[in-house]
């Protein structure tokens, strides 16, 4: 496995152990190694690397940058919620404290510029520097001279400088309009099924062998290989599960060689821990508790998505109704469901060509306050009293994220929400209030 | 009253001590699961513990349970708490952050007097880096002073969010990656608040990001069951003598069930009116313990002996009375004082009566079958306030229900009864109580009696022999079948239930049958509900149609449905608008108003001047709807430039 990874400029020792620290990126790493070329020797100024999650981009820099004892940046593009942020971290790490703190206090791209120049020259570098961002799509939102100006930071700051950009998207949708310098471009691919089986291996339990582990990590790469190819949700689950293969081992009734036994032991728990662990239903430390508890316990256990439901008060309930209603029925079919003689009014006649779809499946549609509080007035049985805790309501419900609020935030100035519940919700809430929703939806008449 | 208060709030402490324990209990596993090395945490070791707490919709409520439970945090696991809100962290994660790096930070440099935190804290813009450095130089500083306490080397660093759904979902996604970067070297916690269900956890963030979270549920305690314990201990005692009547009780109860769902806002409520009575009501000095009370009665003044008089519970007392008596009541005072020391007494043996009977009746009418008086105690306690229980129709029923009850039923549910009534201290209650006794024995004692009476009338049938006999005895068995002879169990629930029916009519009156209950009672139902529920709408619409309804100026005096010429310019506007349909002409809208305004002016309607449009008063009529459309009665519109568009309807 170990197709050794040999550059000059350094140490054997030191490449053996990344080596051994990165199974299955041999190549990317070797081609790494090679555009970095020799530790005093300048390097392309900016790469670009990309590659799905879990693919090791962020393992295999951090690995080769540390072992290699690389002057290296590595900042995360999402902690850095301003560029003032950036250059700090940026400047913290390559020249101390003192050059951060140079910095006045909301700094410009030139601003940086400036400081990093000023500190090259007073410790020139002896060796390329690395500025390593994760998450770089995230720099897209920032300035539009950010992504530019990091990518010909060499020639900016006239140093040994290299940036390397990490990121789970493709270089086309980074290019500015206004064009830029095109960094060296590296794809990461997916892991194979093969490579994941050997990854998965190194993180054995120490108590058991080798071979056993491997052989479980095939039993559980069988089952979920179909759904997942995550390394790190895959690594995840074999964590909690193992404990539950080695049940029957502990007790002594199977010999770690029987891996027949063993499948059989595990394979109903597999299933099981895909639709709930998987999904994060339930959390790995009830998991493991569950484990522990006796089968029929462990029904009462139940995942997030099983309480769904909500207790409202009594008029937030017809509040939430009424919304329901504006937002899934045509404006023009209020009358016929809302006065008392409408007359015979046929469906047909009110179709328009392009209403024949159903509104359900065209999702909710905004509508004002006026019309949610008329709907609500005809709904609600008794006389309801417009009070300033009618009105508070709805905006509790807005934050409640059960409304939402379209448009602009001017409360004054008739604003127009949505309903933001599902069918299934808002008849689980009217048949606590005994009211037929079906009869006044549109779409079911 | 300061006991009172006290009370609810140990009260609320105590409801939320179940789920604060086992969060206490989570957090506490969650810190020294970290110190364990074994290989199942290792692998664990980058998800972030976090604990979902649902706790219903009643979000004013939710205060309390976060302070009391950051509080015994800082007790008990960690100094480090941090409790973020949604309205305090803005758009970006930064303001997160600098929320958290407050809290947390501010809170120990009161403790120490160390200047590293500080210096930290004003050079370093705000960041998690930041925070992680200042906790490594805090825990190593710490680690030295108490390395006996192995524990408390790295106390874990809990953050609460108050109102997950209010959060904006970027910004927690993105705080949440920034934290699991640090995870490693900083024990973080998170808590969150949920007001709806646990699936908006699954809503707000992508999976991507909830595999980073190792979510725990706790489910706090719902709202109904909460406001049943509350009422139950504030209520439901005669500990307290302050009490609410009927109504105002019913305007309470239907603002946390339509409304709010708020505990707390009934509390508050409960204290608007406490404080609403001993404000309006002079006689309640004798509200109070019972001792106090029968000293105040001593301490009345004349002024204060009228009032009793003028009392309605006390005139009608006074007209059962017989006329020597009427007379020495109404001018003798100090026969007076003996007279209301009685009746106060006597007001408080009857509360002390009250309270058990009415939870004897609701355990067994609430096992029923569709609950004719209701599920829970609060709707047959109004029942009872009301009026007289037995004459109601739901009672009448309920006593038939009970009247068909199985015996083993039966049987429980009087025990229950009487484990009710066995702490009272009153001497009739005591008596109630081992008159149950005595029914619950003879009950016991029908089991081995009862196979006898089945068997006799066959042991009967055997003997006979002859034909004529038989027939004979068969027609009496089949008449004394007719006329329902009852076996002895039946007799015995009669009697129980008479027994039973008998208390409820002589301690379930309402209180209004009672005398001088004008101390103790709150009635006043109207007051509550404006203070409480307030209608703005209705309100303005009142000023602007009959503004005497406030300004209480005589001129403004009219009948109803017209404004007086001299009532303020924006009455006469917003009258006039009332005429106009939906879009209204700004010009003929002034051209009337000048009108109206000049009639004020008391002009000769013959003169030139008159209804004329001077600077005044356009002035005064731009005033006036620029007022209105503040008020948001009009808009501006764009289909007609001179028009406004309406924006109300009704209403006149």
């Amino acid at each position: 496995m170990t197709a050794l990874l040999q550059h000059p400029g350094y140490d054997e020792e030191k490449l053996r152990r990344v080596a051994e620290q990165l199974p299955c990126r041999e190549v990317q790493a070797g081609l790494l190694l090679s555009l970095m070329g020799e530790p005093q020797q300048y390097s392309y100024p900016s790469i670009f690397i990309y590659g799905h999650r879990a693919s090791g981009k962020s393992h295999v820099l951090h690995v080769l940058l540390k072992e290699l004892e690389l002057h290296h940046a590595t900042v995360s593009c999402v902690e850095c919620v301003s560029v003032a942020l950036l250059f700090e971290q940026v400047l913290l790490s390559f020249f101390g404290c003192d050059a951060a703190s140079l910095l006045p206090r909301s700094p410009s791209l030139s601003d940086f510029v400036r400081i990093y120049r000023q500190q090259r020259s007073q410790s020139p570098a002896k060796q390329t520097r690395y500025l390593v961002m994760e998450k770089a799509e995230l720099l897209r939102d920032s300035d539009a001279n950010l992504l530019p100006a990091l990518l010909r930071l060499q020639e900016l700051v006239e140093d040994n400088v290299t940036v390397i950009l990490l990121s789970e998207i493709v270089w086309d949708k980074f290019r500015p309009n206004t064009g830029c310098f095109e960094p060296l471009l590296l794809h990461f691919p997916d892991y194979s099924k093969g490579e994941l089986q050997q990854i998965l291996s190194q993180d054995r339990h120490p108590s058991y062998s080798a071979e056993f582990y491997s052989s479980y990590i095939n039993i559980l790469l069988g089952v979920f290989y179909s759904v997942c190819r995550d390394l790190r949700e895959l690594r995840h689950l074999a964590a909690l599960n193992f404990s539950k293969f080695c049940e029957p081992l502990e007790e002594g009734k199977v010999k770690e060689t029987d891996t027949h036994k063993l499948w059989r032991n595990i394979e109903p728990h597999l299933k099981k821990a895909m639709q709930t662990v998987y999904l994060r239903e339930v959390s790995s430390l009830q998991w493991e508790q569950m484990q522990l508890m006796e089968e029929k316990e462990a029904g009462a256990l139940r995942g997030l998505s099983a309480h769904t439901h909500v207790e409202l008060p009594f008029y937030s309930k017809f509040l939430l109704i009424a919304a329901y209603l504006a937002s899934y029925n045509p404006a023009r079919t209020d009358k016929r469901f809302f006065l008392k003689h409408h007359g015979k009014i046929r469906k047909t006649n009110f179709l328009k060509k392009n209403e024949k779809t159903s509104n359900h499946l065209l999702g909710p549609k905004p509508f004002p306050l006026d019309r949610l509080l008329a709907i609500f007035y005809s709904v609600v049985d008794s006389r309801v009293a417009p009070t300033a805790s009618i009105f508070s309501q709805i905006s509790s419900l807005v934050t409640l994220q059960l409304l939402t609020q379209v448009s602009h935030d001017d409360q004054l100035d008739a604003p127009k929400y949505k309903c933001a519940v599902s069918l299934d919700f808002i008849c689980a809430i009217s048949r606590t209030v005994n009211f037929d929703i079906v009869k006044y939806l549109y779409d079911f008449l | 009253n300061k006991i009172y208060k006290r009370d609810t709030r140990v009260l609320q402490d105590e409801l939320n001590r179940k789920i604060l324990d086992s969060l206490l209990d989570f957090t506490r596993k969650c810190s020294s699961a970290r110190q364990h090395s074994d290989w199942a945490s290792q692998m664990r070791a980058n998800e972030i513990p976090t604990a979902a707490l649902v706790l219903g919709v009643n979000v004013p409520d939710h205060d309390i349970t976060f302070q009391s439970l950051s509080e015994l945090l800082h007790q008990s696991v960690t100094p480090h708490v941090a409790s973020v809100e949604a309205k305090e962290c803005g758009g970006t994660q930064l303001k997160v952050l600098e929320r958290l790096m407050d809290t947390v930070v501010d809170d120990d440099e009161e403790e120490e007097t160390e200047h590293t935190s500080t210096q930290l804290h004003k050079s370093v813009n705000c960041s998690l880096s930041a925070l992680c450095d200042w906790y490594i130089t805090k825990t190593k500083v710490g680690g030295q002073s108490t390395t006996e306490h192995e524990r408390q080397q790295q106390p874990p660093v809990v953050i609460i969010f108050k109102d997950l759904e209010a959060f904006n979902p970027r910004v927690l996604r993105d705080f949440i990656l920034i934290c699991s970067r640090y995870i490693e070297r900083l024990p973080l916690m998170f808590i969150f608040g949920i007001a709806t269900s646990p699936s908006t956890i699954q809503r707000m963030l992508p999976h991507s990001v909830s595999s980073l979270l190792c979510i725990e549920l706790f489910q706090s305690l719902s709202c109904t069951q909460h406001l049943a314990t509350v009422i139950d201990q504030l209520i439901l005692t005669p500990q307290f003598p302050f009490k609410l009547n009927a109504k105002v009780m019913q305007v309470l109860l239907s603002i946390f069930l339509y409304h709010d769902f708020s505990v707390r806002n009934f509390i508050k409520g409960l204290q608007l009116a406490l404080l609403e009575h001993f404000h309006s009501q002079p006689l309640s000095v004798l509200c109070c313990k019972k001792k106090e009370a029968l000293l105040n009665v001593m301490q009345l003044s004349h002024r204060d002996l009228e009032r009793i008089r003028q009392l309605p519970s006390f005139k009608r007392y006074v007209e059962k009375q017989e006329s020597q008596e009427q007379v020495n009541l109404i001018t003798d005072d100090s026969h007076l004082k003996e007279t209301c020391r009685k009746m106060i007494k006597g007001l408080h043996k009857y509360h002390k009566n009250y309270y058990p009977i009415l939870k004897c009746l609701h355990t067994l009418t609430s096992a029923l079958p569709r609950y004719p008086l209701g599920k829970q105690i609060r709707e047959l306690h109004l029942t009872c306030l009301e009026k007289n229980v037995w004459e109601n129709e739901d009672y009448q029923s309920a006593m038939k229900l009970l009247k068909m009850l199985a015996k083993d039923d039966l049987i429980a549910l009087l025990q229950r009864c009487g484990e009710i009534l066995k702490p009272v201290k009153s001497k009739k209650m005591k008596s109630t109580a081992f008159q149950l006794e005595e029914l619950l024995t003879k009950f016991k004692q029908l089991d081995s009696n009862e196979e006898d009476s089945i068997t006799s009338p066959i042991k009967n049938l055997q003997k006979k022999t002859d034909l004529f006999q038989l027939q004979k005895t068969l027609l009496e068995m089949n008449e004394t079948r007719r006329s329902k002879k009852l076996s002895p169990f039946e007799i015995l629930r009669n009697e129980a239930l008479e027994f039973i029916d008998s208390l409820v009519k002589s301690h379930l009156s309402p209180p209004e049958s009672q005398t001088l209950h004008e101390v103790c009672y709150y009635s006043s139902s109207a007051t509550v509900r404006r203070h409480l529920n307030a209608t703005p709408r209705t309100s303005i619409q009142a000023a602007l149609s009959s503004p005497y309804y406030y300004l209480q100026n005589e001129n403004l005096k009219t009948e109803d449905g017209t404004v007086s010429n001299a009532a303020p310019d924006i009455c006469i506007a917003y009258k006039l608008h009332l005429e106009c349909g939906r879009l209204i002409n700004l010009y003929d809208w002034l051209e009337a108003y000048a009108t109206v305004v000049s009639a004020a002016d008391g002009n000769d309607p013959d003169s030139d001047g008159y209804g004329k449009v001077d600077e005044v008063k356009h002035a005064r009529f731009i005033r006036s709807v620029s007022e209105l459309e503040f008020l948001g009665f009009i808009k501006s519109t764009k289909q007609k430039t001179d028009h406004v568009a309406r924006l109300t309807w009704g209403g006149c």
